[in-house]
């Protein structure tokens, strides 16, 4: 009997072990460089990062680029301590995140990596919402809102209860949302279905006539056939949120710039300067690809030069 | 209706609830079973196992994830076994029944129904950051090794105890010391037993996740650990990864992935419950 349990072990650990035989097609003539690179941060930020680190991967073999997604606050934690070289945000770095940073001797540039819109949704069958006013917004999702039926929203619309989904407070998109709406981070009511998936407040909507919700685009995209997106209404007419819209700064306002936070320290190290170049050249095509809204070029050149005075100065 | 008839009644309800009961279980199993291999058999190839991560849900595989659960489990293994056996044998053998050996007692008793959250923190305050081991895949081992030592420990104690004191007493009588007795008699003879606990404790944490997150597994690691100082993905990681994305494709990844990971969970148990088996007829003989 030992020696049978012996031989499952061997197996195991041989396993373990075997290792991939790399490809190491160099079709470019780029020169080879080696290191590690460590990116933490946003999920919604995530599949573009993602994307990146796999592409660059087919062109620096020897880079080993991880990405984890542990939420733009969560990354943020990590990324003050020096931990990480990059953060990924779907917003801005709060202030109490810049005092720890600073605290910490970590310095760091922001770069605008795509563009993203957070759409309003509701069930396929709900007949009267087709747009909403930012108002109407606010008084549905302040703190301690009193709107518990679609009629308390609009006049006309039914008189029933009203089932909110939105993400929860650990979310980048949380924070922009009630920025935006309420004109203060964080402040939101609190007695709706808080998820940590946007795909299961997908589904919550998709069953249920009475539901809205908030989250990103791509989410919207994805399930277009399921769910209805409302138009917004900021006061200057209304705007439906779609790829064009974002990418035009129409749909206001609840457009918004994805970021990666770049560690000055990190920088120096030739592996991130080349990585963060070919995250600037690929951004456009990728974050589309994974349902985000590429700027134009010239936001794309801007950032490089951002990046390049980032390096210079440090 | 006589008394008799009353009783019979009674009885044969009774049978069906239990039977309905016991069935519940089973059929809710079987139910996510069946959900779960119809959405994702069709991803399971020799190219899904052998795959990086990627953005493409069609061309996403698993490789590094499996490598690094494979890894992470051996590694656990060989922190857990001498640290939980040990232990167990010295709780069993050597500690007379006093205060503190109770105390030690009804503590591995706790640490055993402790969240597995918790040991994550853990692990994140003493390993990544105290010892500075960072987010690598040492640090998730120890967390892990820690989380399934209370099972270990238990286990090894139960197996020992079983071991009838007929044998004991012989190896004693030929003049065995206590060290000769443990090593020739006892451990062959719960050997079965240990490893079976063994087995249910691997089983246990190869599907964990909130511990290895907060430790620092990362949801895209395009390679496998050459060092313990490495950082590394986990099954569970990747699944967890792919079923927070919007493309359907990715859910059905998610669900292949779900489905090898419960391969894995499933054979282990198996093997388990093997040398159980046969450890039960060797003492029975």
């Amino acid at each position: 009997m030992k020696k049978i349990t012996l031989l499952i072990m061997l197996a195991i650990v041989a396993t373990a072990c075997g290792d991939k035989k790399t490809k190491n097609k160099t079709s470019n003539n780029e020169e080879v460089i080696s290191g590690k690179i460590k990116i933490d941060g946003s999920g919604t930020v995530f599949p573009v990062s993602e994307a990146v680190a796999e592409e660059f991967l087919k062109v620096q073999p020897k880079v080993k680029v991880t990405v984890g997604e542990s939420g733009t606050g969560g990354g943020f934690k990590k990324f003050a301590i020096g931990t990480t070289d990059i953060n990924d945000a779907s917003r801005d770095i709060k202030s109490s995140e810049k005092e720890l940073c600073k605290q910490n001797n970590i310095d760091y540039v922001r770069l605008t990596i795509a563009l993203d819109g957070i759409t309003v949704v509701v069930n396929k069958n709900n007949t009267w919402a087709k747009d909403i006013t930012t108002a109407e917004l606010k008084k549905l999702w302040e703190p301690n809102s009193k709107i518990n039926k679609w009629s308390e929203i609009r006049e006309g619309w039914p008189n029933e209860e009203i089932h909110l989904y939105g993400p929860n407070t650990s979310h980048g998109t949380y924070d922009f949302f009630t920025e935006e709406i309420m004109g203060k981070s964080g402040a939101s009511r609190s007695d709706y279905n808080a998820v940590s998936d946007y795909n299961v407040a997908v589904q919550g909507i998709e069953k249920d006539k009475n539901a809205l919700g908030y989250f990103g685009l791509s989410y919207y995209e994805e399930n277009k056939d399921k769910l209805n997106a409302l138009s917004i209404d900021n006061g200057n007419g209304l705007v439906a949120p779609s790829l064009e819209t974002v990418a035009n700064n129409s749909y206001a306002p609840l457009s918004r710039s994805l970021y990666i936070f770049v560690s000055k320290k990190s920088a120096q190290r030739i592996e991130v300067q080349k990585f963060i170049e070919f995250y600037l050249n690929n951004a456009p095509s990728l974050s589309k690809e994974v349902g985000y809204v590429p700027m134009p070029a010239s936001g794309y050149e801007a950032q490089k030069i951002a990046f390049k005075n980032a390096i210079v100065k440090h | 209706m006589n008394n008799s008839q009353k009783n019979k009644l009674i009885d044969t309800s009774f049978k069906t609830i239990g039977l309905l009961f016991t069935y519940f279980g089973i059929a809710i199993l079987a139910i996510l079973l069946y959900k779960i291999v119809h959405a994702g058999y069709t991803r399971i190839n020799w190219e899904f196992l052998t795959s990086l991560p990627s953005r493409k849900p069609e061309k996403a595989g698993i490789y590094t994830a499996i490598i690094g659960t494979l890894d992470l489990m051996v590694l656990t293994i060989i922190i857990a076994i001498p640290i939980g056996v040990g232990a167990g044998i010295y709780l069993e053998e050597y500690t007379k029944k006093t205060k503190l050996s109770l105390l030690l007692e009804i503590n591995i008793a706790n640490l055993a129904g402790v969240p597995s959250i918790i040991y994550g923190l853990l692990g994140l305050g003493i390993f990544v950051r105290f010892f500075n081991l960072g987010e690598s895949i040492l640090s998730g081992a120890l967390t892990l090794s820690l989380l399934i030592l209370p099972i270990i420990i238990v286990a090894t104690r139960e197996a020992i105890k079983a071991v009838p004191s007929s044998l004991k007493e012989a190896s004693f009588a030929l003049g065995a010391s206590k060290w000769q007795t443990i090593q020739k008699v006892i451990l062959p003879s719960s050997f079965g037993g240990i490893l079976t606990g063994i087995i249910l404790a691997m089983s246990r944490a190869i599907g964990e996740t909130a511990p290895l997150i907060v430790v620092g597994a990362m949801a895209y690691v395009p390679f496998i650990p050459h060092s313990l100082f490495d950082s590394f993905s986990v099954l569970p990681m990747q699944i967890f990864t792919w079923t927070t994305r919007p493309q359907a494709g990715f859910a059905i990844a998610a669900s292949a992935a779900i489905i090898i990971l419960l391969i894995l969970t499933f054979a282990m148990n198996g093997i388990a419950v093997y040398f159980r088996n046969r450890w039960q007829n060797k003492l029975g003989k």
